[in-house]
């Protein structure tokens, strides 16, 4: 991706454009300053700070003090036998998520764009994008009341049909369940909203069109909507899909128990666990380096895939 | 025109409709009876939410486990804290966020590329959890109140939502008349650009606020010291570690502690309650930026 540099300006003055073009916005400067300075700290010295999963890193020594190690912390990873499982739970987790919460606002939008109450659509939308402003503390913890084994709503329900108690946040079989559709309660209405909004967007002639022509509801949603709503899926499903890595970890630590452990800790819990609680800061920074970086290979590669694909990558 | 085509309809569309009827009342049941259980759970009788009793309606109506978190104090630290860290970090990152997204807006500013690409690459790569801790630790940000207020102040991903709207929604010629005018780009920005950007303005306070007021990570990893807890660690300590309100509480006899497992549960959907309410409140002033602050944000930036 090159940019072109914009044509020299014509050599009037001495001072060059571009100067006088700086001095005049010099406030502007002012602007961006307190992002830099953000950025600077929050951002940028900790990128500095990675090369301590190179060090043996100990704080009384600090990082520059710290003598290089090379890959061995690296490979301690690779080699440990917790790697495999990490890495298998954390893409689990994050692929489930994608093919089940990717749909549903696809089938919500469509069907609030047939629904033929407007003050119903309204309340629906309303409601439905509630669950999106609860912190993740507060869903975790309506999980743990609704399906908690002894006093819980759903347990209480499944034993009144004659059926036994079934331990929904202990069961490490169920966890990745109980994460992704949780996700996809809270989620979905939100994730809606652009899909309803790119089909409002569809031209009301073509749809009047098809009518005359004797197509029924459905094989409009097939033949018109859908179509029109396709460069938005496919851009959503590219965004979506560059997150694979990133899964919800601040939910996953707080949905984590003794129980569920085999299936529920993922690559970045594990960091906060042996690095933050543990204090190994450089095998945790190698950890978290190589989570990084997987990720920013895939997010490249989705890219590029997508560009050829519909011939427009994200950037 | 439509209509005088389509008035008979066919079976297939009558199916349709009742199909439509009937899962976007399928949608709305399931989003909105967990909270609704929540709501009347937390005013029903302890005794018969913990029984199962509560499922269409509030039975036997009691506030005990509202009284309970409201002497609580801390709940009220947190929750004073929350609204600290919230206001401070929202008004301070907004404005931020603001700024930056408008000088990198404007085309005529020289060195804007490289502030966009800076901004651009903390997207896809970031230091990760343990080097910034370790910053964090060395600045001695550690245990101290400011480093709730300034983590997540300037998101990349917010700056070029409010960019993308002040490149497409405020006119060069405004620029230049002001310019002409001897007006400079300060006051431009604070009394032209803003008055003009309300939407952009609420759009990015809501991602930001959201974000402060639900966050609990960055208070697990960078504060020990209770009294600086905000709410979400209080609640993650009722609601997930299952700790009751009793717990320390010297001058309390054995009865006392009975009767507080008794309505732990109560508590447990009233805090729900209480930690929602600010957001709740705001929610209906704010829904209509809903879906301007979505499509901004879906522009490529």
């Amino acid at each position: 991706m090159e940019k072109s540099r914009p044509a020299a300006s014509p050599r009037v003055r001495k001072t060059p454009h571009w100067v006088k073009l700086a001095v005049r916005n010099r406030a502007l400067y002012l602007f961006l300053l307190p992002a830099v300075l953000y950025m600077a700290i929050f951002n940028y010295a900790p990128m500095f700070g990675i090369q301590i999963a190179f060090r043996d890193f100990t704080p009384a020594r600090g990082v520059w003090g710290s003598p290089w190690v090379g890959l061995e912390y690296f490979e301690k990873f690779f080699t440990s036998y917790s790697f495999w499982t990490l890495l298998k739970n954390t893409l689990t987790l994050s692929i489930y998520q994608l093919l089940v919460c990717f749909p549903f606002p696809i089938v919500l939008a469509l069907i609030l764009n047939y629904c033929p109450s407007l003050k119903f659509k309204k309340i629906t939308q309303t409601i439905t994008y509630i669950p999106h402003f609860l912190s993740v503390v507060v869903l975790v913890g309506m999980l743990f009341i609704f399906f908690s084994p002894g006093t819980g709503i759903v347990n209480n329900v499944i034993r009144s049909l004659g059926g036994n108690t079934v331990d929904f946040l202990g069961n490490p079989d169920l966890f990745p369940h109980m994460f992704v559709w949780s996700a996809a309660w809270q989620n979905t209405g939100w994730a809606s909203i652009i899909y309803v909004s790119a089909l409002s967007g569809v031209s009301q002639e073509i749809h009047e069109a098809a009518i005359v022509d004797g197509a029924g509801k459905l094989q409009r949603i097939w033949n018109i909507d859908i179509p029109a709503i396709l460069p938005t899926i496919i851009t959503l499903l590219i965004l979506n899909s560059g997150q694979i890595m990133s899964v919800g970890y601040e939910k996953v630590y707080l949905m984590q128990s003794a129980g569920n452990l085999s299936t529920s800790e993922i690559i970045s819990t594990h960091v906060y666990k042996i690095g933050i609680q543990g204090a190994q800061y450089s095998y945790a920074a190698a950890i978290g380096l190589f989570n990084n970086i997987v990720n920013m290979v895939i997010i490249f590669a989705v890219n590029k895939l997508s560009d050829k694909l519909t011939g427009a990558g994200l950037w | 025109m439509a209509h005088s085509f389509g008035v008979r309809k066919t079976r297939g569309d009558q199916i349709f409709d009742a199909a439509v009827g009937i899962l976007s009342f399928l949608f709305l049941i399931v989003a909105a009876y967990p909270l609704y259980l929540v709501v009347i759970a937390s005013i029903s009788d302890p005794a018969a939410v913990s029984q199962g009793k509560v499922l269409y309606m509030p039975v036997g109506f009691s506030l005990r486990g509202y009284s309970y978190i409201f002497q609580n104090k801390d709940i009220w630290t947190g929750y004073a804290n929350t609204i600290l860290y919230t206001v401070c970090g929202t008004a301070g990152g907004t404005m931020v966020t603001l700024l930056a997204a408008y000088a990198s807006s404007r085309t005529d500013l020289p060195g804007r590329g490289i502030f966009i690409r800076l901004a651009l690459f903390t997207m896809f790569f970031n230091g990760g959890m343990i080097p910034t801790y370790l910053v964090m630790k060395s600045l001695n940000l550690t245990n101290t109140r400011l480093i709730l207020i300034l983590m997540g102040m300037f998101i990349c991903y917010n700056m070029i939502i409010a960019r993308t709207f002040f490149a497409t929604n405020i006119p060069k010629e405004l620029l230049e008349a002001a310019f002409i005018d001897g007006c400079g780009n300060i006051r431009f920005f604070f009394s032209i650009v803003m008055p003009l950007s309300k939407a952009i303005v609420a759009v990015i306070a809501l991602y930001i606020g959201i974000q402060y007021w639900n966050g609990y990570f960055t208070a697990l990893i960078y504060v020990t010291k209770r009294e600086y807890f905000p709410l979400q660690l209080i609640l993650r300590e009722i609601l997930v570690l299952g700790q009751t309100l009793a717990q320390g509480g010297e001058g309390m006899d054995v009865e006392a502690i009975v009767e507080m497992q008794k309505i732990s549960e109560a508590i447990k959907y009233g805090v729900i309650i209480v930690s929602m309410l600010p957001v709740m409140m705001v929610y209906p002033f704010i829904q209509k930026y809903f879906v301007q602050g979505v499509m901004i944000g879906s522009v490529k930036g």
